[in-house]
């Protein structure tokens, strides 16, 4: 849309930067802005705006990549239940996004599982699989299910038809996270996070609202972002300005997809078929609160409730030498890590921030900084 | 990961639209946005629309950004 060009226009950006600068000049000592999105992540990289930021302001990235964050035990139990079911005479359809496919593990893939001739498919959305299970009413479909609260709505809206139209062959396995949730569990492990950018399109559907705790129970500034270069650098000048004079509080920055109210429609279709859960986020433990699964009286929508398997205990996150964890908690930058373009690329990853379009090594790479 | 560039819906057939990307069509959910018209710019993530563009969210964020040039003139 001819309206979006502001939000790219050099001669704001360049203003925008000195402005930054300005501020970062009286600021005392220095400023982390963590931001949670794979999108801002490829914004900040393909703009190379840390390179015009004054050493003082650090853009870091956080957890804002949710396949990365999959636990290998899920991507293993789903798996397992796919031998389940073939040893027990049923096939299963298994539905996942084209990052989740490729996401290694210590026992595989899921391409892995794919090459070994099971039935896995690559979709664009869970209205793919919803499809797929109308065109085989006689196979069981399943969807496996990450991302934060902009993937969980879709999730919930379309099992809301499933229940609905009681379409029986349509399942889900749940691994969505909440992402205001995940980073007060980073807080609390005393991660440095001066301020925050909010991820844009989760803030569509939670709303400024979601995030507003964050700034009353440990004072933290957060601006909600959208996703062009401008709108970043927006809100790490308004973020600067905010840390110095001690405003914590959101400002809604992204005015033009977020809501305060978020979108309450999605808010409780979430609700009403998911409960929250303490959750694993691969390589970062266990976090209390930060996890979605499907409620009791839905239960016989959860194919883990239909096939009960046992996954192998103590499988390691990460390959020897992957960084993936300091990198997901804003710790390490790619480059820090020995394998980054080397033993680790695209095409053949070690670890699950090269695999995602979302992952800070996958993006880091893509843009070539280093070559 | 999130297509920041809205689309415009061109038709609704029960609960799905068929919604134009710059020329690029594609069929995409509603259950998360149901009072949405032919002629809406939605935002859509993972086959579903999220969040509506109307005029008037769409003139704030204009006076905004030319607010944005006064204010990164002063202070
Ligand atoms: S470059 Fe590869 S091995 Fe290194 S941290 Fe990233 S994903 Fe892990």
């Amino acid at each position: 849309m001819e309206k979006l060009k502001a939000f790219r226009d050099r001669g704001i950006a360049q203003k925008l930067v000195e402005k930054i600068k300005g501020e970062a000049r009286t600021l005392d000592g220095e400023i982390r802005i963590m931001h949670v999105c794979g999108t801002h992540e490829d914004t900040i990289t393909r703009s190379g705006i840390r390179s015009l930021l004054p050493e003082n302001v650090k853009v870091v990235s956080g957890p804002g990549c949710p396949v990365c964050i999959t636990p290998v035990e899920d991507i293993v139990a789903m798996q397992l239940i796919m031998r389940k079911a073939r040893e027990e005479g049923e096939g299963i359809i298994l539905t996942t996004f084209g990052d989740m496919y490729k996401i290694p593990t210590p026992m595989g893939s899921f391409a892995d599982l794919k090459s070994e001739g099971f039935d896995v498919r690559v979709v664009y959305s869970i209205f793919d699989t919803y499809r797929m299970a109308k065109e085989n009413p006689e196979e069981t479909v399943v969807h496996f299910s990450p991302g934060f609260e902009t993937t969980a709505a879709p999730t919930a809206g379309m099992i809301n038809a499933v229940v609905n139209e009681g379409l029986e062959n349509f399942k889900i396995y749940s691994v969505h996270r909440l992402t205001p949730q995940g980073i007060e569990v980073l807080i609390k492990q005393k991660s440095k996070i001066d301020a925050l950018i909010d991820a844009g399109h989760v803030s569509t559907i939670i709303g400024v609202k979601g995030w507003e705790f964050l700034s009353e129970r440990y004072g933290i500034p957060q601006v909600v972002a959208g996703f062009e270069p401008n709108d970043v650098l927006m809100a790490i000048l308004l973020l600067i300005r905010m840390y110095k004079e001690g405003d914590a509080r959101v400002v809604n920055e992204y005015r033009r997809a977020v809501r305060y109210e978020g979108n309450v429609t999605a808010q409780r279709l979430i609700d009403k078929y998911f409960k929250v859960v303490d959750a694993k986020w691969r390589a970062l433990g266990v976090f209390p609160g930060t996890g979605l699964e499907l409620r009791d009286e839905w239960r016989e929508l959860d194919i883990k409730n239909i096939y009960k398997v046992e996954v192998p205990k103590d499988l390691p996150d990460l390959e020897k030498g992957c960084l993936c964890g300091a990198v997901l908690r804003g710790l390490a930058m790619p480059t820090d890590c020995p394998h980054f373009g080397k033993t680790c690329t695209p095409r053949h990853p070690i670890g699950p921030c090269m695999v995602s379009y979302e992952g800070t090594c996958q993006i880091l790479y893509k843009y070539g900084v280093l070559f | 990961m999130c297509l920041a560039v809205p689309g415009r819906i061109i038709a609704i057939e029960g609960k799905t639209a068929t919604v134009d990307f710059g020329g690029v069509k594609r069929k995409v959910r509603l259950d998360l946005l149901p009072n949405v018209d032919v002629g809406d710019y939605v935002v859509v993530h993972t086959g579903f629309a999220i969040e509506s563009l109307d005029e008037k969210r769409a003139l704030e964020i204009l006076e905004a950004w030319a607010g944005v040039g006064k204010f990164l003139e002063g202070r």
